[in-house]
């Protein structure tokens, strides 16, 4: 039996100037389900994800989350929403000025006010989920390594048990074992808390590991979808190509 | 051919202009939505409290060195100007009322914005490009909220403090100047300075001081936000934040000494 619509984009349209970036998203994505869209540079990946966060508004469309229309609603509106969600960043974003253990426990400190001891007990905990240990709590973000900063922006996104988690590029910038272990940490975090979640990557290998369905956006639009089977069986040739990196093909670079 | 050359004319003068209107459109844009967080809650006490401290107790050495000197060197200047006319006995009011009304204010105003101005626009800014604003607004955190009112604040409040210190110092070292360099009697002066000192001398200061801090921690705070493209776009924002800063520190000095004095 298929599990409900959690997130229904429609006819998402953003542009930048004379720039035309997404042309008309459609995607579906069930409760509990893990979509992770594919595609390559400058496809419009990051702003798709960063419309739904509601960091960008789109000139069109419509993204329903549980039935409900997202786009144009009040700023406490977006807040209750992104209450709802948790994102982990290309980059990790942690905030430099806090530590380790303040920044996994963010949301606890200053929207629960929860009490710092309590807060803190809550992040190491957290953190122990992801595989670090307590001593690094204390420790500033910039004294830690690009993968130990994504286990902590991970830590971040999933300490408030968010229903919708969003991963941009999650294993951009790591080597091949790191990244192996971000997406198990993706897997087991989501499953753990039954989220849906929504991944953009170009890195295939992640891509297989994280993927209940895959959707390929190209030139602003969803070309694809499907299981990652289907996937590998699919006769289309810019799946293909993409799949299989292939500098030959319908797609065509642009420098 | 005439029509040509006026267009191609025209379209020189447009392109910067048309920027200007957007540009300021956005400051505009920008100090509302600052305004009306400066005072919906929530309120981020310990953010604020970072900023006091960083404003005002790390700036005091820059603000003592830079009033001490200008009352230094006023009482010099006055005196041997003065001399001219025979008015030497002016010397310790004419201090007096350039540190309280000009020199403190301005001089300290424009020091806090290379410290400060340049500071903030720089943590902002590699907060934006570095996605940690965005994250903020990921978090349920207003980023106005949480990064901009509280600079505000602090720039109001601080400014003031700072410079009703460096009235004060920026006196004594006219003081100094004039008692061991020009060779005043010590109580002569400070009676002269007592009797004919002013309440809207230092009011009109320390109001200056206010609106200052205001500029100063708004463009800081503007140009970080909007700052993009890494490392080039940082300094650039840190660049525009002190020298927007400076001028319209010097354009509202104007604008206010105006308002308090003219007659």
């Amino acid at each position: 039996m298929e599990k409900e619509i959690k997130i229904s984009i429609r006819n998402l349209q953003k542009s930048f100037g004379k720039k035309q970036v997404l042309r008309g998203v459609d995607l579906d994505i069930r409760a509990g389900e893990s979509l992770v869209v594919i595609g390559g540079s400058g496809t419009g990946k990051s702003v798709l994800i960063k419309c739904i966060q509601g960091l960008l508004t789109p000139d069109e469309g419509s993204i329903k989350i549980d039935g409900e229309e997202t786009i144009g609603k009040n700023a406490r509106h977006l807040r209750d929403l992104n209450a709802r969600m948790g994102m982990l960043f290309q980059g990790g974003a942690l905030f430099d000025s806090l530590s380790v253990w303040e920044n996994v426990a963010f949301s606890l400190l200053e929207n629960k006010k929860i009490s710092r001891d309590k807060a803190k007990l809550e992040a190491v905990r957290v953190l122990r989920q992801v595989g670090l240990a307590s001593d690094v709590a204390d420790l500033s973000p910039s004294e830690l390594s690009g993968g130990m900063q994504k286990r902590v922006g991970l830590a971040r996104a999933v300490i408030t048990r968010p229903e919708i988690i969003l991963f941009d590029e999650p294993t951009t910038g790591l080597d091949p074992i790191m990244a192996d272990v971000i997406n198990d940490l993706i897997v087991e975090s989501a499953k753990g808390l039954g989220a849906t979640t929504l991944t953009i990557t170009h890195d295939m290998a992640s891509a297989r590991k994280i993927a209940d369905k895959v959707a390929m956006l190209y030139e602003g639009k969803i070309i694809w979808q499907g299981t990652v089977k289907e996937m590998d069986k699919t006769d289309n040739p810019y799946v293909c190509q993409f799949i299989n990196g292939c500098a030959q093909g319908p797609i065509k670079m642009e420098f | 051919m005439m029509t040509r050359n006026f267009q191609n004319f025209l379209r020189a003068l447009g392109k910067p202009l048309v920027l200007f209107i957007i540009r300021f459109g956005e400051l505009v844009q920008f100090l509302v939505k600052t305004l009306y967080h400066c005072f919906a809650p929530p309120f981020y006490f310990k953010n604020f409290g970072r900023q006091l401290l960083d404003m005002g107790f790390y700036s005091l050495p820059v603000v003592g060195l830079t009033t001490i000197f200008a009352g230094m060197v006023i009482a010099l200047q006055s005196y041997s100007g003065f001399a001219r006319f025979g008015a030497e006995s002016a010397v310790a009011s004419v201090v007096f009322i350039s540190v309280t009304r000009e020199l403190a204010p301005v001089l300290s105003a424009l020091m806090v914005a290379g410290r400060i101005g340049a500071a903030m626009a720089a943590e902002i800014g590699t907060m934006r490009v570095t996605e940690q604003i965005d994250a903020l607004q990921t978090l349920s955190t207003n980023p106005f909220k949480y990064l901009v009112a509280p600079r505000v604040w602090s720039g109001l409040i601080v400014l003031p403090i700072l410079v009703f210190l460096g009235d004060i110092i920026g006196i004594f070292g006219g003081y100094v100047v004039g008692v061991y360099k020009l060779g005043f009697n010590p109580a002569n002066y400070i009676n002269s300075t007592l009797e004919n000192m002013e309440a809207l001398d230092i009011i009109s200061g320390l109001v200056k001081a206010s609106v200052f801090g205001f500029i100063i921690a708004l463009m800081g705070c503007y140009n970080g936000y909007r700052s993009k493209g890494g490392a080039q776009g940082v300094g650039e924002a840190t660049t525009n934040a002190v020298v927007s800063a400076s001028i319209l520190i010097l354009i509202f000095n104007y604008i206010l000494t105006e308002v308090f004095f003219s007659k």
